[in-house]
């Protein structure tokens, strides 16, 4: 960047950069001025374009192509991939498989809020429950599929546990498509509820205090409270919340990958667009994939963005 | 923090509640506790049949550990994730709060634009790029080396931007502008007055970046098939083949792994919470 090396050189002049009085400055002066934020957004604007935009446009490029992603040669073939990705049903199927992962998330979500609630009030050992309740979203996934991979193991924990319990099953709990998705789901809520719970729990904890006070001279119930005064407080978290699911389930891969590698029907969408690339060099047709991923997923947030307008950006 | 005033009401609401907060404890627990159980049993009690709730014989039995540890690479493991760590989060460190002081504190041309571009970038799922983003970083011949992960680590993280970006604001602007006065150009104003003053973020993105680089998968799987280049997710993930149904072993790599974050999230509680918090919602 031509920019930043004449900067450098004037460091002096620099300083005299700032917001208030551009009109009354030289011209000169004013144009070192305009210099000095270019030095210092050069680098994380040359790591955001290369990183972020490129690839996206390139993308898009890519899904229009045939590239097998080694080879010097790739053709044109229109919209070929984006036919052959809605017209053979089994590359479309794994959408399915988000199903598990959002309904997950609609329970991850009411349990979360259900704890949050009760965890704002005085509860004893409400540090240790905390700490419990939020602790899972820090660990390793890899080792979190692995703590599963033993709980549902024949003989394995949950086993065990059912057994002690009189249940004597004898199942293998990741070995049909339904039980094993309902499995990973499972695993997946047991790993982001955390998150959700500290977030509501900060944006709960964010509500005057004086309103409980003065609702409960009201005669307000718990019941009432959450209803009129949480629920309403919280509203930006729990749609930015709802958001962070979505995109979230579409784009499920660490847990199953890890846990089954995509068998008995649980290959997600990130999963079958990694094998596509990486194991079947078919890059055109995985960018393809990927691009309507990223679609569905912006036309969510959009509508989100609609529906919850109260949900404060205010970046400039 | 507010809390709310103990609402009296009837003994059967609060116990349940304390039920329901138990139940909680015991499902995210005990598959963690039965992992250390397996950990530290022998191959011969595993071979027992006893079931997963059954104590280990020898509580202080840690030959697993030792066999998980070397077989498993793991010294390199942990040694790759420091490398990595310690580049990357300084790297999104000095970067995001160059870029936020650049907007907060700057009118120039295209500055709505350049908000912009670090907004939009947030809808971008780093998982739907990664086929044309594997392109690109293989095109610098950074594949299969230790700097690929560390630049994406650095380049693709926006949430740090918007963090420093809140803190720059609430620093006052007659800081910057009597140090001008002193003579001190842009760079000096950034590096002895914003960052200093910047302490508390800097602390947020450090503890979110630092355990999100420790813990990520994807990442590092893509782009260092190497094994001598394996961080602690990759490691622990190789780890399971050869040692197929050896939960003994593959239980303790895992509770090797999980340790570091354990010890970290004791130590530092309070401001993981805040860091995880302020993250999300910006």
């Amino acid at each position: 960047m031509t920019d930043t090396t004449e900067k450098a050189a004037r460091p002096k002049e620099a300083a005299v950069a700032g917001r208030p009085a551009r009109s009354r400055a030289p011209r000169r002066l004013r144009l070192r001025r305009g210099l000095t934020p270019w030095l210092f957004l050069a680098a994380p604007l040359v790591l955001l374009i290369t990183f972020t935009y490129a690839p996206v446009a390139n993308m898009v490029a890519y899904s229009f192509t045939d590239w097998d992603g080694v080879s010097p040669e790739l053709s044109w073939t229109g919209a070929g991939n984006y036919v052959e990705l809605f017209t053979r049903p089994e590359l479309f199927e794994v959408f399915f498989v988000s199903g598990y992962y959002l309904a997950a998330s609609a329970v991850q979500i009411v349990v979360a809020l259900y704890f949050a609630t009760v965890l704002s009030f005085n509860v004893r050992f409400r540090n240790f429950f905390k700490g419990v309740l939020f602790f899972p979203y820090l660990i390793n996934g890899v080792a979190i599929g692995f703590v599963f991979l033993y709980f549902f193991q024949d003989g394995g924990t949950l086993d065990s546990v059912l057994g002690l319990l009189g249940v004597h099953s004898d199942r293998a709990w990741l070995g049909t498509p339904v039980s094993a998705n309902v499995s990973l789901a499972g695993v997946s809520v047991w790993r982001y509820l955390g998150l959700n719970f500290v977030l509501f729990l900060g944006a709960i904890q964010a509500v005057p205090g004086e309103l409980y006070e003065a609702a409960e001279l009201d005669g307000a119930n718990r019941w009432h409270q959450f209803r009129y005064i949480i629920a309403p407080g919280i509203r930006p978290v729990l749609s930015l919340t709802v958001i962070l699911s979505i995109s979230g389930s579409l784009s499920a891969f660490e847990v199953p990958f890890i846990m089954t590698g995509g068998a008995t029907g649980t290959e997600t969408f990130v999963i079958q667009t990694v094998k596509l690339a990486f194991q079947f060099n078919k890059t055109g047709l995985a960018s393809a994939a990927a691009v309507v991923l990223l679609l569905i997923i912006l036309a969510v947030t959009w509508v989100q963005r609609r529906l919850v307008p109260d949900d404060k950006v205010d970046l400039v | 923090m507010s809390r709310m005033p103990r609402v009296s009401r009837g003994g059967v609401a609060r116990t349940l509640t304390y039920l329901s907060l138990i139940a909680a404890s015991v499902v995210v627990l005990l598959p963690l506790l039965v992992v250390l159980l397996t950990s530290l049993k022998s191959e011969k009690e595993m071979a027992d049949d006893s079931g997963a709730l059954q104590l280990p014989d020898d509580p202080l039995n840690f030959d697993n550990y030792v066999t998980a540890f070397q077989d498993g690479r793991m010294l390199s493991a942990f040694g790759n994730t420091a490398f990595i760590l310690l580049f990357s989060v300084t790297g999104t460190v000095i970067i995001g709060s160059m870029a936020a002081y650049a907007i907060d504190r700057y009118t120039f041309r295209f500055r709505k634009l350049v908000v912009a571009l670090f907004l939009v970038a947030t809808l971008v799922p780093g998982v739907t790029t990664q086929v044309a983003t594997f392109q690109i970083v293989d095109s610098f011949g950074m594949f299969d080396s230790r700097w690929a992960p560390i630049v994406l680590y650095m380049g693709t993280d926006i949430v740090s931007i918007y963090i420093f970006l809140q803190f720059v604001r609430s620093i006052p602007v007659s800081l910057d502008e009597s140090a001008r006065l002193d003579g001190a150009n842009a760079f000096t104003i950034y590096r002895k007055i914003i960052l200093p003053l910047l302490k508390p973020a800097i602390a947020t993105v450090v503890i979110v970046k630092g355990i999100t680089v420790y813990n990520d998968f994807y990442i590092p799987f893509l782009y260092m098939p190497s094994e001598d280049l394996g961080v602690i997710s990759t490691s622990l993930f190789r780890f399971k083949g050869p040692f197929g149904a050896h939960w003994e072993n593959i239980s303790a790599g895992a509770v090797l792994v999980i340790l570091p974050t354990l010890l970290v999230f004791l130590f530092l509680q309070r401001y993981i919470y805040n860091g995880f918090t302020r993250g999300a919602t910006k």
